[in-house]
This record gives structure tokens, sequence and C-alpha cells, in this order.
């Protein structure tokens, strides 16, 4: 059912692995969210998810980097391994994880700080020494965002329309140069204009970073992802609620013209209920 | 499909007063407005009068001396107002870092476990118990044993039973401030592999800083004026502080000395006082009103 990585030939960047989920298993409480999910995602690329809501693409996305440790009562069985340890193993500290795999969330959400300190916040943490002020211009002009915010980098960073809320929020995590940078649904809350310039600015993000992005809107991935996992849930004998899984995993083109599977071919095609 | 003919005319849509429904709601809104009217007359006939028998005493000398031998004319209440302060301040310096604390702990530790929901019950309950128990209970625990370089009413022993008193406040809205910030802001922070400690203290706590300070400024307004727990812990002083490990006097508990005293002289400074503490509260009130406008 899945589909190694390793196909794709015609890309310039080699098909290292960047983030391996090996047998993954997420649950709330006694619920199973998503059962049972190999894949191998590749470094340098972008990755989307799709799939259904509830389909739990977003709670692998979030098994990523941990960040489902701060949901009460989730817990993850199976091995994510990224940079040959897995990150789940007790003694990895989740906040070094978090440092190397960053985040960028559906809905903007940048500190109720200045947009100087909102890149800087990032950096300080993590002990950065060098000039600030490089770094921010660097970050800022990265996400696209510096010719807009230049002039007002001592401004809120709440006083920016959501587009450019979103980009500084992206400026922020390339601010700590992270080797993966996670997005989930970044584009759901913002205009047609602005989902292009965060889709223009992933092109030219994975040139540095690995991104996995997951999306409800199947031409987004399209448009931005070279591989492509389509998740479905599927109700389970004796079980209340759906259950998530991996239906296939491939390169974008594949998933979208010639898919393995029927769900994926239902799906693509908007035959599906 | 009913067709109106002339002599169908349609129902009025003007506003009729002889209805019972409209009489009925004329009633009740006189009825309410009479009892709100009866909620704010104690408020305001107690602050014009603090304000006629104070407000005509208020003079310089009253701020810079001590009060006069039973007996004697004139004089001030110089060394309450600096004791008020001086108990308040010690109060604060240790209820704020233990409430606040505290708070911290129940919205962003504590994963609302049982241990987490004893302590809210417990506080709601602290609230609510009556502040000459709170001085009893500091009066058992320090006065009584001389704990402090073996003296026994002290300055430090009267705050440290106003901070009993002030912690509750102190800890529920820091609780409920650190939970009304977005979870998403916090979220970012951890995004960005920021500690949970990093992100309480630079994001979370930053964000609740209006609720926070409001909560203690009101807690400071009560504890400044509360006079039952001081009056067997600070005790009183006719003299200028000597520190906080010696009895000291407060406007509260000289407005209860002074206010029963059988001379006039005490009695005027009991109503300055009065005024004067009617003023600071006040003006801590506003000041939390203020605060709380930067919520919004």
């Amino acid at each position: 059912m899945t589909t190694s990585a390793l196909q794709h030939a015609n890309t310039s960047t080699t098909g290292q692995t960047c983030l391996a989920l090996e047998k993954v298993t997420i649950s709330y409480g006694s619920f199973e969210a998503v059962r049972d999910v190999y894949m191998d995602i590749p470094r340098g690329k972008v990755t989307a998810f799709i799939g259904p809501s509830g389909c739990g693409k977003s709670t692998v996305l979030r098994g990523l980097n941990r960040m489902n440790d701060l949901i009460e009562g989730c817990s993850l069985r199976g091995r994510v391994v990224f940079d040959g340890q897995d990150i789940y193993a007790p003694e990895v500290d989740p906040v070094e994880v978090r440092r190397r795999i960053g985040m960028v969330f559906q809905q903007p959400n940048p500190f109720p700080k200045s947009i100087y300190e909102n890149i800087a916040f990032g950096a300080r943490i993590n002990g950065f020494t060098g000039d600030m002020d490089e770094l921010v211009e660097n970050s800022l002009r990265k996400a696209f965002i510096w010719d807009e915010t230049k002039d007002k980098l001592k401004q809120s960073g709440n006083s920016l329309s959501g587009g450019q809320q979103q980009r500084l929020c992206i400026a922020r995590a390339i601010a700590i140069e992270p080797e993966v940078i996670l997005m989930d649904e970044p584009c759901s809350a913002l205009d047609p204009i602005s989902t292009l310039k965060i889709e223009e600015l992933m092109h030219e993000l994975k040139k540095t970073f690995s991104i996995v992005i997951v999306t409800h809107n199947m031409q987004q991935a399209v448009r931005v992802s070279d591989q492509t996992a389509f998740f479905n849930a599927e109700a389970v004998e004796g079980g209340s609620g759906k259950v998530g899984y991996l239906v296939e995993f491939n390169d974008t083109e594949k998933i979208f013209n010639a898919p393995t599977q029927q769900a994926t071919q239902d799906y693509v095609t908007g035959r599906f209920g | 499909m009913t067709v109106l003919t002339a002599t169908q005319k349609p129902a009025s849509l003007r506003f009729n007063p002889s209805l019972q429904r409209n009489k009925l709601d004329k009633l009740f809104t006189l009825v309410s407005a009479g009892f709100s009217v009866i909620v704010v007359l104690p408020l305001l006939l107690v602050l014009i009068y603090v304000l006629l028998q104070g407000g005509r005493l208020i003079s310089f000398n009253l701020f810079t001396q001590l009060p006069p031998a039973p007996g004697l004319e004139g004089g001030g209440i110089g060394n309450a107002i600096i004791g008020t302060f001086v108990v308040t301040m010690v109060a604060a310096l240790i209820a704020i870092p233990v409430g606040v604390g505290g708070g911290i702990y129940l919205a962003e530790y504590s994963r609302g476990g049982w241990f987490a929901n004893l302590i809210r019950v417990g506080n709601d309950i602290l609230a609510g118990v009556p502040s000459i128990i709170c001085g009893v209970f500091v009066y058992g625990a320090i006065v009584a044993t001389r704990v402090f370089f073996g003296q026994s009413y002290t300055a430090a022993a009267g705050g440290i039973a106003l901070a009993v008193l002030m912690l509750p406040t102190v800890i529920k809205t820091t609780d409920e401030g650190l939970r009304l910030v977005p979870k998403a802001l916090s979220m970012g922070a951890i995004g960005v592999g920021a500690s949970k400690f990093v992100t309480i203290i630079r994001i979370t706590l930053p964000s609740a800083f209006t609720p926070i300070a409001t909560g203690i400024v009101l807690a400071i307004a009560r504890a400044a004026g509360e006079t039952a727990p001081l009056i067997f812990t600070a005790l009183f002083s006719p003299f200028w502080p000597e520190g906080v490990f010696n009895p000291i006097a407060t406007m509260s508990v000289l407005i209860f000395n002074f206010a029963i005293m059988p001379f006039e002289a005490q009695n005027e400074l009991a109503w300055a006082a009065s005024f004067v503490l009617v003023v600071l509260i006040l003006a801590a009130n506003l000041l939390a009103r203020w605060l709380r406008r930067f919520a919004n």
C-alpha cells in the first residue's frame, strides 16, 4: 500500500530521507486517530499531506516535531527517525527536536511584540550571538516580506494583514535555521493573493529546507509539492469513530494523474463523499 | 388566501400603553431602577460623609506629624500613613511572587488533575475566610511564638497576615488571566523551539499582564483597608516606624483606636485618616479600571 519515496529520478537533489515514519500510530487517549503509517519524507523537497477531514494528516504532521506532546492524552507508537535518531526515544529533548523541525500554524500567530522581536525571539532563545539586525533582515527577505516591513520593524506584528502575518510567522520559523519546516494548512485563513505569495515562497524555501505541508486544497498540493501523501479514514469494527491511515504516497504527479489506489483516484477527481 | 376587506382593518402597530404586558414592563423597570439606586446609596453616603467629615481636616501637618498625646491638640497621622505603606508593601512582596507563581502552576503546569482542582477549591475557600481569622492564625503562628528576633507584635507579622488575605485574589486572577491567553501564541513559541519556561516568561505572562496587574492592584487595595488582621499582629505605635520588626501604626488601626476615644483631637484624626484611606483605595480601584482598559 505504501510506496517508497525512492522512485523519483528526474530531480537534482539526491533522494535522501529526511524523516522516516515507521509503523506510526497516534492515539488520543484510547482512540486511535491514525494507524500504522510508514513513510519516508525526502530531504530538500515539498511533501504535501492531503485527505478528507479527520483522516489524521494534521495529527501526523504535529507528530513530526512532537507538538502532540502538548495535547493531553496524545500518545505515539512506532518510530519517527530524524537524522538517524528516533525523536520519540526517551532520552530525546523535544525542545531540541522543535529547534531543528520548525512549525507554521493554520492561523497566523505572531507574538504581540514588534516585527523585529518576533524574528529575534527564536534566535535569542537558541543562543544566537551574531548580528541580530542582519539575521532579522535575512529572515524577512527569505520570507518575501522585507520590502513591506523594513520601515516598520518596531511596529507590532499584529498590525500586519493576515497574509503578511503568516509570512512573518514563516520568517520567524526560518530565523532559527531549522532543517525542516512543517506547515499546517498555512493558507486556509488567507486570501488567494496571499496564498499565491506563500506558494511562491515555498518554491524558494525548498532550496534550503525540507517542507511538509498539510493542505485541503488539492490544486495547492499540485502547485507546490514534489511528493504527495493521501490519507483517508475508515470505520473500524468495534471502534467508535474512524481511524486514519496512509493510502498512498508517491510523486505528486503520479498521485494526481496515475494513482494506484481507487480511493486516491476518487478523492483527487472529486468523486469522494 | 384571504383578502382584506374595508371592514377588516389590519391591527395597528402603534404602542399601546394600556396593554397588560406594557404595564408590567414599566412596573419592573421602575422596581429594578429603585433597587439599583438603593445599591449605590450606601457607597455614595459613606463617601460623602467621609469626604465632608475628613476632608476639612486635611492639612500639611496631618501628613508630617505624630498623633498627639491624649488631651493635647493638633498633631497628625504621618506615622500611620507610612505604616500602612510599609505593611502593605511587605504583604505585596510576599503575596505577588507566591500568588503569581501559584497561578502559573495552576494555569500552565498542572494538567488539570485532582491536585490542581484541590488548590483551586482551597483558594476559593481561602478567599472567603474572614479576615480576623487570618489575623488570629498569624498571631498564633508568628506573634505568640516570637519567631522574629524575639519580637512579638511586628509590622512583618501584619504584612504576612495581609499577604494571606491577598493571596487568593492574586492566584485566581493570574490563573484566569493566563488561561485566557490564546493557545496559538504559546504553540507558536514552542513551535520555534522555546522551552516551556521561556514560553511562559516571554510570551504567555506578558500577554496576561493586564488582568494580573489588575488583580494585584485590587488585592493591594483590599489589604490596605483591612483592620482586623492588623489589630493583633502589627498592633499600633504612637511613634515613627522603627523597621519591620517592631510594632507599627497603620491608618486602619488608627481609625479603630482613635474613633472610640473620648478626645476631640483623636476623633478628628480618625476622620482625617478615614478620608486619606478612602481616597487611596478609590485611587487604587480607578488604577485597576484604567489597567483593565488595556485588555480590550
